[in-house]
């Protein structure tokens, strides 16, 4: 309805210089200092005068700023064309929120609309919240496109939402001001009303008026100090939904004649259907037709389970490839010998292998991780129905613009033609953010083919052997510490699969044969400043197995291996873990800031219970630099977390219990992968295919986690997944403290 | 096949060895409850029958043709029943995906122990699966939900 409404002219806002192209965001203050709209952007303002009477706009920032990612992406930049926007008012004072960001569980439903209301100054319990459509308008103000990812999404919109928000409260303080005879600068605005003296009128009252002013030239925003919303602990807005089963997610969606269809994929990677024999699949009650797509054999039925027993029936001969000699140990002895050998230079100083020749004792060490399947709770799934005039897609999706551009390709219209109905997500991990679109892709395929409303569902074992794994790595360091056992040369090669080689992201993403998501948290280690020989390396074999971010994305390997090694260095030293680090890192360093709270809240040092040892790790990512110490035991050669202490410097936090529960999420997801998860290949089959198989933590192992915060109003960071690097090596670290033992490969085993 | 869901009679065409769970979804169109496993190893499917909690993603709906079934979407009419309750009050939730079967399960627990131990959470609650990690507040929930069923606090079903 009010989505299909024309909008008014477009108006330049500020009509300021622009900034210059692929200026680095570091330097923009982003979070904090734009007190004054415009002063560097151009920012637009839409305004819409609806029928119902109300006030909808859209202010977004053109994106003149992106990091090498948004040269990547497929869109174009936004324009201003779309009738679209970030906040709709109801004549019954109802605040609707479009949400730009995919809600997956991290809390966006909540902190984004706390943003916008913060300026806007509405009733907080009238604000409701939907996912936005897919469009130009709602592109991620650094990468260009739609997406939720990299923890950004708070930061990325902080400013751009409190400017929305500023830009309506002025509307309609100048609509209320007009109605009651008096000047804009004699109103105030509060809880959803303006008030002058006695008199108020609410937003409700004034949205039609207000939507057929101008649009102000510049809003100053509040000072910090100022803020009732941003900062205050407050509860999620889709609760409700969630526990009543009235939540809809891609799954639950129901269309009209919709057939519900299972694919059938190759059981090895890079496989292609050799010959189909449906005949028994047909027979199957239910089963409506099967069509065969790019990916395999799909089985159209009336619901789930006819399309299952059909899929069950069918006898596909496949053309395995050269994916059926896959084996994890064999690519794991190739990573071995691989790691033997320089790799591409991904940081250097000084000469390391002068430095490592030299020395008498390098110390060495390998780490290894395995792949990981992501395993959102809600299987994939994706429902399309192909019109006349476009495609409309209903699911849980992180990447709408790589979508819409990948569904366009294949049905040969135009992107804004492809419809995305953003469902909630049931959790996403970066599986639901997939360059090559699969899913969707895949769905799309499937209607085309069978010329029905269709939504294709995967079960779990689909998921679990389906591929776009955490990729596996290898680390190897060799290292020789000096004076104060300080190291004096550092060697870190990595061996693993780069995530966007071969996807539309590569050209951008990988920068002289370095594919930054690799090396991330590796070669920008804090430890490396004062080194004076280090070089950071990398080898990118390629294989047959997808792979994709997966929560933390490099992050997830470099975490273990590097806090793990400097816990190696520590004990080399003689030295008491905390002491050692707090040696290495800067002094005034965020890093250093997180860990001292942490050990403070832990009590370290002080005395555990019998059998109880405790690690520790700090690690920055996404902007968020996180300190986690683990109490462990082990029981039946089996290692128990008891107690995880976590502290965060994350900037500005807009809703402390979303960073809480980001943290303790993190943290579960972390431990998932340390004492369960991995995903192996024998004649190219994933060994692995539910939960009995591929365990993820359950609630007898839950430890109890405490989350602090540091005070800062440094560069606003991400809260999604930085809570995860550093459980892997702080549980290690402790497993050692414990036992001597040095366990130097995830998941975890004693024995 | 006849069918009682949420105090409700539904007569639906299924083949007798198809599970309760896709009964439930894609015939009766109730869609609270959740499919995640497939094999009763993550409890997103969680439902009562008779009061008892099942996995419904492995009970064929043949099998439970006279019995009485409860889905979240019965479990009250406004999200008041005091698991629902203590649920909001804590702010458990996250993607929310698995919650309808925790619910399930939590409610099950109090009925059985109106006071229940971490031990017993853990032990009751050890089926359902949450990737989000919602654990910690998930015992927090349980030990607040019995306190508002002794208080007599909203709709026990």
């Amino acid at each position: 309805m009010w989505r299909d409404l024309v909008t008014s002219a477009d108006i330049d806002l500020v009509g300021g210089t622009p900034s210059p192209p692929n200026a680095p965001l570091e330097g923009e203050g982003l979070s904090r200092s734009l007190e004054v709209v415009g002063l560097k952007r151009r920012a637009f303002l839409k305004t819409t005068a609806l029928a119902s009477g109300a006030l909808v706009i859209a202010c977004f920032l053109p994106v003149a700023l992106r990091r090498a990612m948004a040269e990547a992406a497929p869109a174009a930049a936004p324009k201003p064309v779309s009738p679209n926007a970030f906040v709709h008012i109801a004549p019954d004072n109802t605040v609707t929120v479009l949400l730009k960001h995919s809600e997956m569980g991290q809390g966006v439903w909540t902190s984004i609309p706390m943003v916008i209301a913060e300026e806007l100054g509405c009733d907080w319990s009238k604000v409701r919240v939907e996912h936005a459509p897919a469009a130009p308008e709602y592109a991620h103000t650094t990468f260009g496109m739609q997406m939720t990812g990299g923890s950004t999404s708070t930061w990325e919109s902080f400013d751009q939402l409190r400017t929305a928000g500023a830009m309506a409260r002025e509307m309609l303080i100048a609509a209320g001001a007009a109605k009651l005879g008096v000047q804009p600068g004699d109103c105030r605005v509060e809880n959803g009303y303006v008030v002058s003296g006695q008199r108020k009128l609410s937003y409700g009252e004034l949205a039609v008026a207000a939507a057929k002013l101008s649009a102000p030239a510049s809003v100053k925003l509040k000072d910090p100090k100022d803020w009732t919303l941003i900062g205050k602990p407050t509860r999620r807005l889709d609760s409700r939904a969630k526990i009543t089963g009235k939540a809809e997610f891609g799954i639950d969606v129901k269309r009209p004649d919709m057939a519900v269809a299972l694919v059938a994929r190759s059981p090895v990677f890079g496989g292609k259907v050799k010959h189909v024999d449906a005949t028994k699949a047909k027979a199957i009650a239910g089963v409506i037709d099967v069509v065969e797509v790019p990916s395999g054999v799909a089985v159209l039925a009336k619901h789930f389970w006819a399309a299952k027993q059909g899929r069950d029936a069918l006898v596909v001969e496949w053309d395995e490839g050269a994916g059926a000699a896959l084996s994890t140990a064999a690519m794991r002895d190739e990573y071995r010998k691989l790691a033997a050998t320089p790799g591409m230079n991904a940081k250097s100083a000084g000469d390391v292998d002068a430095a490592l020749k030299g020395a008498p004792a390098a110390i060495e060490a390998e780490y290894e991780v395995p792949f990981l399947a992501h395993a959102p709770m809600e299987p994939l799934n994706c429902t399309v129905a192909i019109g006349k005039d476009g495609c409309d897609i209903w699911t849980g999706t992180q990447f709408q613009t790589v979508d819409q551009m990948t569904t366009a390709k294949i049905l040969g219209i135009k992107p804004e033609q492809v419809r995305i109905h953003t469902t909630f997500l049931g959790g996403g991990f970066g599986r639901r953010a997939n360059p090559t679109s699969d899913f969707i892709s895949e769905a799309v395929q499937v209607a085309k083919a069978s010329k029905r409303t269709v939504k294709v569902v995967w079960t779990r074992e689909d998921d679990i052997r389906g591929g776009y794994y955490r990729p596996m790595w290898l680390s190897r360091f060799r290292a020789v510490l000096g004076e104060h056992g300080k190291p004096v040369a550092w060697s870190h090669t990595i061996v693993g699969q780069s995530i966007v080689a071969g996807t539309p992201f590569a050209a951008a993403m990988i920068k002289d044969g370095i594919d930054g998501t690799s090396v991330e948290g590796a070669a920008d280690s804090p430890y490396l400043a004062d080194v004076a020989a280090y070089r950071v390396d990398l080898h990118s074999p390629t294989s047959p197995v997808t792979v994709l971010w997966w929560r933390s994305v490099g992050h997830s390997h470099t975490g273990f291996a590097v806090e793990s090694f400097v816990d190696e260095l520590a004990h080399a030293a003689k030295q008491d873990p905390l002491e050692y680090r707090r040696a290495l890192l800067p002094a005034d360093s965020r890093e250093l800031k997180a860990l001292n709270l942490a050990a403070e809240k832990f009590g370290w040092g002080k005395p555990l219970p019998q059998g109880h040892a405790a690690g520790l790790a700090v690690h920055q990512s996404f902007g968020s630099y996180v300190a986690q110490i683990a109490e462990v035991s082990v029981e039946d050669n089996r290692v128990r977390v008891h107690r995880v202490v976590c502290a965060i410097d994350c900037g500005t936090v807009v809703n402390p219990m979303t960073v809480e529960a980001q943290m303790q999420s993190g943290i579960v997801f972390g431990l998932s992968a340390v004492l369960h998860g991995e995903v192996t290949l024998k004649n190219g089959r994933a060994e692995q295919s539910n939960f009995h198989d591929y365990p993820a933590l359950r609630i007898p192992e839950m430890p109890k986690i405490e989350v602090h915060t540091v005070a800062s109003t440094d560069k606003m960071g991400g809260c999604g997944e930085p809570g995860t690097p550093p459980i892997a090596p702080a549980v290690a670290n402790a497993v050692f403290a414990l036992t001597g033992k040095r366990l130097r490969q995830l998941p975890l085993r004693l024995a | 096949m006849k069918l009682v869901v949420n105090g409700q009679p539904h007569d639906v065409d299924a083949p007798a060895d198809m599970p309760l769970l896709w009964v439930l979804r894609d015939l009766v169109g109730l869609t609270g409850t959740k499919f995640g496993c497939g094999m009763a190893q993550c409890g997103a499917c969680t439902v009562h029958v008779d009061g008892q909690p099942v996995r419904s993603c492995v009970t064929p709906a043949s099998a439970v043709a006279d019995k009485k079934i409860t889905t979240i979407e019965g479990l009250s009419k406004d999200g008041t029943h005091p698991v629902q309750r203590a649920w909001e009050e804590v702010d458990v939730v996250q993607c929310g995906y698995c919650q309808s079967g925790q619910i399930m399960t939590a409610v099950a627990l109090i009925r059985q122990k109106p006071d229940p131990t971490d031990a017993d959470i853990d032990a009751a609650m050890a089926g359902n699966l949450c990737r989000c990690g919602t654990y910690q507040r998930i015992r927090t929930a349980v030990h607040r939900a019995a306190e508002i069923s002794k208080e007599g606090g909203g709709h026990v079903a």
